[in-house]
């Protein structure tokens, strides 16, 4: 069985946490989201450029690479991550240019031996798959495609044709930790999802509390939050770690309970 | 012409690639729009109404066509090719801008949007769409880099006058590549009501090649002033190219005349060792604002910051038709500097009573460069693709002078 499988097979919704690499104290951070109940970890490229993201992520980027971050130092960051945690899942999640920079089969052999799971590159959608989907799945990475409120049912199979690990159903038209989407619209996207794909299916975008979480986890496989990560370690820096695990563990709490709680 | 076996002109293909430039890569909340803009493209090609409006609104609108000007003292100060200018300076709001920014918004009508954005550089963009928002009676948002915002005061004003709202944008470098993020962001969290009217030919499928299609009347203009001034097609056309929209429009209707060689001129900044903005000489292919392209990028792909005296020139990329084009060796690409720049913008000035932007003044100065190594019979079509009223305070500054 797949760490994703594995970590989707819990008989709860899992906490799908993200924090950029290179910004703060990643290690001990990666290390606070696991020991506060994160299931799986997405770990952020930066990007100069980072167009689908809010604010949060956007200063997130740059403060990583005003550290100077590089992508060899990201796959370190993972490789040491996946010696620690044997068992937790790992997203690498950005964009084309420096997935791609070196060529997809670099990039693929390169999350193969450090470990990661998949991948989610913001913008390849299906009709370009060919730029990076073909090489990571013969390196046994899977590519997590994302789904949208603008996925009509007639894209949906080709969203979901080579997609892996599960399906980020992105819930609001909009770039990450602004608005929320209502609760009725992300039931009946998930709803619609279900049918179509045996994929988990975690949703994303503008989660930032835990009652939010909560809702979304009563009808969701799994939650993903990000910027609400990001601004603690935009705020404590280098020492993040406490209150990101502390955090994390109230997420998880309530995504954990969610279904209980429901039934 | 399109279906012509062996031609140059009948990119791109139906998945948006120029050979293995362009391209669809946006997140996947913009893919069904630009799906949508695409379908809504291709009828508005087959509607006639369609045709007879742009142009309708191109002659008594914006002033076409615009004149191909012998520049005769030019011509006999460098003592070679004989060297006609398209004056696109002369358009209404002094540049080219204003033929993509009319095919634009007869689509955003066609296709039932409300609100018009627009990312800009120097302004010139913002300025040419928040005229045609303003004569469409839509309401106009302009995303323009703070930086950009602070040296541009003129054309921010302007863009006000004209009804625009002007977002500074204050994240990244808060220059010309920050506000096309910013413009995207903006896009994504508004798509059921919003076109975005992007200034050049990138940005994905089929942004490119629509801008193209719109800006090809220069290039069709030209053909035939020249075929009536000269009674033949011209040896050479230069053009300057930030992302190309101007020179794509000159270069695409004489593609496939084997005859007539093109030279697209790139931004060299301090030089090419320095600081510059020239993608093709100094950058390499990688992905970017939706398409795949030539970029100024670092070892790990991400994009460095581009410079040129020329805020029209300020870009990291260029737009993918220039990239397939440089590879397969048809357009010619030269880098000239801000130096050179600056020195044509005066020489241009003096010899001809004609301003220049200080983008087409680099295209100048790659024909001060050329001209005088081809002999008097040759003939070269060079595009004024705007006016440098907009520029006198960077060109006084440069020279030293306190206005």
């Amino acid at each position: 069985m797949t760490r994703f499988a594995a970590a989707f097979a819990k008989p709860r919704p899992a906490l799908v946490t993200f924090i950029t690499a290179g910004d703060g104290d990643t290690a001990a951070n990666l290390d606070a989201l696991v020991a506060g109940g994160a299931d799986v970890i997405e770990l952020g490229m930066p990007f100069t450029d980072p167009m689908a993201d809010g604010p949060a992520i956007q200063a997130a980027n740059l403060r990583s690479l005003a550290k100077g971050t590089t992508t060899a130092d990201i796959f370190a960051i993972a490789a040491a991550f996946r010696q620690r945690h044997p068992d937790t899942p790992l997203v690498l999640m950005g964009y084309a240019n420096p997935m791609t920079i070196r060529g997809a089969d670099w990039f693929a052999a390169e999350c193969a031996q450090a470990g990661v799971d998949g991948v989610i590159c913001v913008d390849i959608p299906s009709e370009e798959d060919a730029e990076l989907g073909p090489s990571l799945r013969a390196a046994g990475v899977d590519l997590i495609r994302l789904a949208t409120p603008t996925t009509d049912a007639a894209r949906l199979p080709d969203v979901l044709n080579g997609a892996g690990g599960f399906l980020y159903y992105v819930s609001v038209a909009g770039i990450t930790g602004l608005q929320q989407a209502a609760q009725a619209s992300i039931e009946d996207a998930v709803a619609r999802l279900k049918t179509a794909t045996d994929l988990p299916v975690a949703v994303g975008f503008g989660v930032r509390t835990p009652d939010q979480a909560a809702a979304i986890a009563k009808v969701a496989d799994g939650v993903v939050v990000g910027s609400a990560f990001v601004d603690i370690i935009a705020e404590h820096g280098d020492a993040a770690a406490a209150p990101l695990e502390a955090f994390t563990r109230t997420l998880a709490d309530a995504i954990h309970g969610a279904k209980e709680i429901a039934e | 012409m399109t279906d012509r076996p062996n031609s140059l002109r009948t990119g791109p293909d139906d998945r948006g690639h120029f050979g293995a430039f362009g391209g669809r890569y946006v997140a996947e909340t913009l893919m069904p729009l630009i799906l949508d803009l695409e379908r809504h493209y291709r009828a508005a090609q087959q509607d006639a109404a369609f045709k007879a409006e742009f142009e309708r609104l191109l002659e008594h609108y914006v002033g076409r066509p615009s004149p191909l000007w012998f520049a005769e003292r030019l011509t006999a100060n460098l003592g070679g090719a004989k060297i006609y200018l398209k004056r696109e300076d002369l358009n209404h709001t002094g540049a080219h801008k204003i033929n993509n920014c009319i095919g634009q918004i007869l689509l955003a009508k066609r296709m039932g949007k409300t609100r018009i954005i627009a990312e800009t550089g120097a302004g010139q963009h913002g300025v040419a769409t928040a005229t045609v928002a303003a004569l469409f009676g839509l309401p106009c948002t302009i995303f323009m880099g703070a930086v950009d915002v602070a040296r541009q005061q003129p054309n921010v004003f302007r863009m006000k006058l004209l009804g625009a709202e002007v977002v500074a944008v204050e994240s990244g470098a808060k220059t010309l590549k920050d506000a096309m993020n910013e413009a995207l962001r903006h896009w994504v969290a508004n798509v059921h009501d919003t076109f975005y009217i992007i200034g050049t030919v990138a940005g994905p499928h089929p942004y490119p090649e629509l801008v193209r299609d719109f800006q090809s009347v220069i290039g069709n203009e030209a053909r035939a002033q020249i075929l009536e001034a000269e009674g033949r097609l011209p040896d050479m056309l230069i053009a300057p190219v930030g992302g190309g929209s101007n020179a794509i429009g000159l270069f695409h209707p004489f593609l496939d005349d084997a005859g007539v060689e093109i030279v697209g001129v790139e931004a060299a900044g301090e030089g090419l060792d320095k600081k510059h903005a020239a993608s093709l000489a100094g950058g390499r292919p990688g992905i970017l604002h939706g398409n795949k392209t030539y970029l100024l990028q670092d070892e790990d792909g991400q994009i460095t910051e581009a410079h040129s005296i020329s805020a029209g020139l300020d870009y990291p990329g260029i737009g993918p038709e220039h990239a397939w084009l440089h590879d397969i060796g048809r357009v010619r690409y030269e880098p000239v500097t801000d130096a050179e720049a600056l020195a044509s913008f005066q020489k241009l000035t003096k010899l001809e009573g004609i301003i220049p932007a200080l983008e087409s003044a680099h295209a100048i100065a790659a024909a001060e460069r050329i001209a005088p190594t081809l002999g008097k019979d040759k003939l070269m079509i060079v595009n004024c693709s705007g006016r440098g009223d907009k520029d006198i305070f960077t060109v006084a500054d440069a020279l030293g002078v306190e206005l």
